[in-house]
């Protein structure tokens, strides 16, 4: 059989170019962009391919807002705002907001006496920790666990969730179409009128989650470790799930303070897709997001990373297989160089033929994976390029570091083909086109898009930027970003197993 | 228009000043207006079988300009032979990335990636697919390379090599991972350890897969009337029809896949032990031999499933996660597959010193499904959740077509998922207490609970006997056990 010769893409390109100019115009029909009084941004973007919708609640705050000595507290607030509300999850809101004031006052009490330094009385100690459990039991008993969450699941509510990074704190969920103002009820009145109870027992949940997914994963363990040494001054350097004395000590009180101070209209961006009309919507969004009061905008600064001028390593030793990483400094989203990060990492990762797999996994067969991405660990404010590879038996990461430096070195020394720059041009366009397919996805882009750059259509601008990158791009930000005092570099080494008895502890 | 307006916006500041904020809103989510959702009825793929046995499903999809097409080959690694495991994930792999007779794999990259499309082949386990997925201004030419991966591949050799260092590198690394151990491990127990559905590639297995064993799976399996093709996305149908006859006109019909009957030999009901020195949480899950879809019994399982063990309002996860904080992930379910037994399963995982006692704590939710069946409440709200939610079963093309594949692969009814819901609205409290003492039995479970032993509240053995588990790896052929690089205990 034979193939048109590879060159022949020409045609190919005007075709994606033509396809994304479409989709820009067709949506410019379908949505709707409206700042309510009270500073709360909703898209609304009308998808009628079912009879269901997704919205996502876009917070612009993450565990980089997290206060001082209270990592972890932007996570646990998401995690709160399934408790339900003083009219959901309640048998009698005034008695219970009476016993979850003592909860705190015993909590605080508690807390005072235990994080003595000196004279400190254990005996007291015990007695503060009783008497606080005994209030928690008190303000349990006016609980109907999970009434908000159960709400929205017996109205056929799918994939509910929520999640938080270092950047912000994302809700979401779909609906049939027929619960449309039911849904608005329930978002605003989670936001309107969040209860802090179950606080301390939702604590452990969090406290396991940390188990799971840091301290129990040779992974989790390596990335906390790197992430905290490659930054050592802006906030990225603390941990979103929060260190564990944190998790054992914030208070109710403390992500209430946390709530008020961020989940404000103006740090929040509604977008709802789907088999909506905006006509018929947006009277409804803002009949119940209007309510929510408007406060004043929080004080955004956070701590600038000073320039690295040093390489700095992490190395763990682990009963697993080894892992090589390394990690650049480079500017935030809003750089004019953002495109030609994201094109690298295109070259450097996608797929077969991306230099990485060529390399490393084809022609040296030295690693079972490698690639090369921005975002670790937010990409907000500046953060890192980051490299990795999973070596094969037998190969060490010193290998792999050796191998992925030749790499970059070809990216500062030799232009990328002509060929590379035009597939990452059309990949770049295509994948644009392909996440335009779902309710949620288009919920999740437009909610950030509007969040970040204040305009839903920087989405497909994004396409155009890639679009604009040349070879001298590349070797520019390449030579500026990956060299050795701007590098972090961390590694998983297998431990020697212990002579003998490593499998003991039998019982 | 402008005056108007700007009247209209004063009255409502009036009126909001006056008025209670709250008074036009609904204080009580009950009384939130439910209109009837509206009448959907989703599009049907247009089914073709093609004289030589081939059966085609067409999708159109006008939303986007993609195409997307998904070819299901019969036989899979549950009938790949038992001193060969990995044979199939092997095939899945170098199948596209082998090449054709007429370019390498390599080549192929380039000419897909150039034009941002995909053609991918994988092994399953009772089948294995070739994809692809383009742009539609290119669907000749990349329909033309999934063509041609589809019936003229080469599986060089120097592509096997790799795929069998990626495989070995995958050994290395299973026990790196807690869950990943849980599951496979679970997996044996609830099934056999030698069960083709359970079992797992070793070094010996994965070295003895020879390119002739590949040649060989391709010609025994991959024939038109061996082969479900399912397209969606922007075609259309009669054009696609038509040139789908021209490629496949001259492909003749192969010998069908035969498929061996599969036995299961769960292990005997008691207490495993994995133990794990890196770890601070204790992964627990229990499980036993679960249901088909095709049982009686389905539809009452899933409303128990939901009721027992399954989103944020069930029993378990009230229980566990929220009233006792012991947990963050925790569920349950009898799990129910189209063509043998699923897996009942239990998990959760909790700190290491509440091992023994989140093992008791599920032992009475366990009981008091006697003492406290699934409430007319419960199970009220377990169907409304599945009930309300069930157009999200269809609220794509692509999923209708993805369902419709599948009933047709394993031979149940197209209007299996009109008959879910049918079946899910009659359920009744009895069938799911007869569901939950049928096939959920505290004495029958295998429990297995992978932990750092040192740190646990009590010996698991004060529950009753325990197995220890060996989970080491055994060597390469040749190789010493001692190897680090080889093992993980």
């Amino acid at each position: 059989m034979n193939y048109r010769p590879l060159k022949s893409f020409v045609i190919f390109l005007a075709l994606a170019t033509l396809a994304a100019a479409q989709d820009i115009a067709s949506f410019e029909k379908r949505t709707t962009v409206k700042k309510l009084d009270n500073g709360l941004t909703v898209v609304i973007c009308e998808r009628p391919e079912a009879p269901v919708f997704s919205f996502f609640t876009h917070v612009d705050a993450g565990s980089v807002q997290d206060p001082h000595g209270e990592t972890g507290l932007a996570h646990m607030f998401e995690h709160m705002a399934f408790k339900g509300t003083d009219k959901i999850g309640t048998t009698n809101y005034a008695a219970e907001k009476v016993a979850l004031e003592k909860v705190e006052q015993a909590y605080a009490a508690y807390i005072r006496e235990r994080d003595k330094p000196v004279g400190r009385d254990e005996q007291k100690v015990k007695e503060l920790q009783k008497a606080w459990q005994d209030a928690v039991a008190e303000a349990e008993k006016y609980v109907k666990p999970n009434e908000f969450p159960q709400i929205v699941e017996i109205n056929g509510g799918e994939d509910l969730n929520a999640n938080t990074s270092d950047d912000e704190t994302n809700y979401f969920y779909s609906f049939p179409e027929n619960r449309l103002e039911l849904w608005a009820y329930l978002e605003s009145e989670r936001f309107l009128h969040p209860v802090m109870r179950e606080f301390y027992k939702e604590r452990n949940v969090v406290i396991e989650e940390r188990r799971m997914r840091v301290d129990s994963n040779p992974i989790g363990r390596l990335l906390e470790q790197f992430t905290t040494a490659a930054f050592q001054a802006h906030p990225y350097h603390r941990p979103t799930i929060g260190w564990i004395s944190d998790l054992n000590t914030f208070s109710a009180t403390d992500a209430k303070n946390f709530f008020d101070r961020y989940y404000i209209p103006s740090n929040m961006v509604v977008a709802v897709v789907g088999d909506v009309k905006a006509s018929e919507t947006m009277p409804i969004v803002e009949k119940y997001f209007g309510r929510i009061p408007s406060r004043p905008k929080p004080d955004e600064y956070a701590t600038v990373e000073p320039p690295q001028n040093a390489e700095r390593r992490v190395v763990l030793e682990e009963a697993s297989q080894p892992l090589y990483l390394e990690g650049y400094h480079r500017p935030s989203y809003l750089s004019p160089d953002d495109a030609i990060y994201d094109a690298i990492a295109d070259l450097m990762s996608e797929g077969r033929t991306s230099r990485l797999y060529r390399a490393l996994v084809r022609d040296k067969k030295i690693a079972a994976d490698s690639e090369g991405f921005s975002g670790l660990p937010g990409n907000k404010y500046p953060h890192l390029f980051a490299f990795y590879a999973f070596p094969l038996p037998g190969h060490k990461p010193e290998e792999m570091a050796e191998a992925i430096h030749v790499e970059i070195e070809r990216l500062k020394k030799e232009d990328i083909s002509d060929e590379e720059l035009k597939m990452i041009k059309t990949r770049a366009k295509a994948n644009l086109i392909r996440s335009l397919g779902s309710n949620e996805g288009l919920a999740s882009s437009l909610a950030l898009y509007q969040t970040r750059y204040d305009d839903w259509r920087e989405l497909f601008r994004s396409v155009d930027r890639i679009d604009k990158v040349s070879k001298a791009d590349i070797r520019r930000v390449a030579s500026q970003t990956f060299v050795p005092t701007n590098r972090t570099v961390g590694i998983i080494e297998t431990r020697k197993p212990a002579t003998g008895a490593e499998q003991g502890g039998a019982q | 228009m402008k005056i108007h307006r700007s009247f209209v916006l004063l009255l409502m500041i009036i009126l909001a000043g006056l008025v209670p904020h709250a008074a036009s809103q609904a204080a009580d989510w009950r009384q939130i207006p439910i209109p009837a959702l509206s009448p959907f009825h989703p599009q049907e793929p247009k089914r073709i079988e093609l004289p030589n046995g081939m059966v085609v499903f067409l999708q159109e999809d006008h939303e986007l300009p993609i195409i997307d097409g998904t070819a299901r080959v019969r036989g899979g690694s549950r009938s790949e032979p038992a001193n060969k495991v990995g044979l199939v994930d092997i095939y899945g792999e170098v199948w596209r990335t082998g090449g054709t007779k007429s370019q390498t794999g390599d080549q192929l990259d380039d000419y897909l990636e150039i034009r941002a499309a995909k053609v991918e082949t994988n092994g399953g386990v009772d089948s294995t697919t070739i994809t692809w997925s383009c742009l539609k201004g290119d669907f000749d030419d990349v329909f033309r390379a999934f063509n041609d991966v589809l019936r003229e591949p080469e599986f060089r050799a120097d592509k096997l090599d790799l795929a069998q260092r990626e495989m070995y590198d995958s050994i290395a690394r299973r026990n790196d991972d807690v869950s990943q151990i849980a599951a496979r491990e679970s997996t044996k127990l609830a099934y056999g350890a030698d069960n083709p559905y359970a079992r797992e590639p070793e070094y010996a297995t994965v070295a003895a897969v020879t390119r002739q064993d590949l040649v060989d799976w391709h010609h025994s399996h991959v024939h038109p009337n061996n082969i479900i093709l399912g397209i969606v996305g922007d075609f259309d149908s009669a054009a696609m029809e038509t040139k789908l006859r021209q490629a496949f006109g001259d492909w003749p019909k192969g010998p069908p896949v035969k498929e061996e009957v599969i036995e299961f030999h769960p292990a005997k009901p008691g207490y495993y032990l994995i133990p794990k020195e890196d770890v601070n949480q204790s992964s627990i899950r229990m499980t036993e031999l679960g249901i088909r879809r095709d049982n009686p019994d389905y539809y009452a399982a899933q409303v128990f499933n939901e009721a027992f063990g399954g989103g944020f309002s069930s029993r378990l996860f009230k229980s566990i996660r929220t009233a006792q904080g012991l947990a963050y992930g925790v569920g349950a379910g009898i799990g129910a597959a189209f063509d043998h037994p699923g897996i009942l399963r239990v998990s959760m995982s909790t700190k290491s010193s509440t091992t023994v006692q989140s093992v008791q704590a599920l032992y009475k939710e366990f009981d008091a499904l006697q003492t406290n069946p699934i409430s007319d409440d419960e199970m009220k709200r377990a169907k409304d959740a599945i009930l309300n939610s069930f157009v999200f079963n269809f609220d794509s093309p692509e999923k209708v077509l993805r369902e419709r594949m599948a009933y047709e692969f394993y031979g149940y009814p197209a209007d299996f998922l009109e008959r879910y819901r049918a079946g899910i609205e009659k359920v009744g409290r009895e069938d799911v207490a007869r569901a939950a003492a049928k096939y959920l039995h505290k004495d029958k479970l295998a429990v297995l609970v992978i932990g750092n032993t040192a740190e646990f509240d009590k010996p698991l053995s004060s529950l009753g006997p325990v197995t220890q588990l060996d989970i080491s790896i055994p060597p390469p052929p040749g190789e010493s056990p001692n190897k680090p690089s080889a093992s993980n205990p």
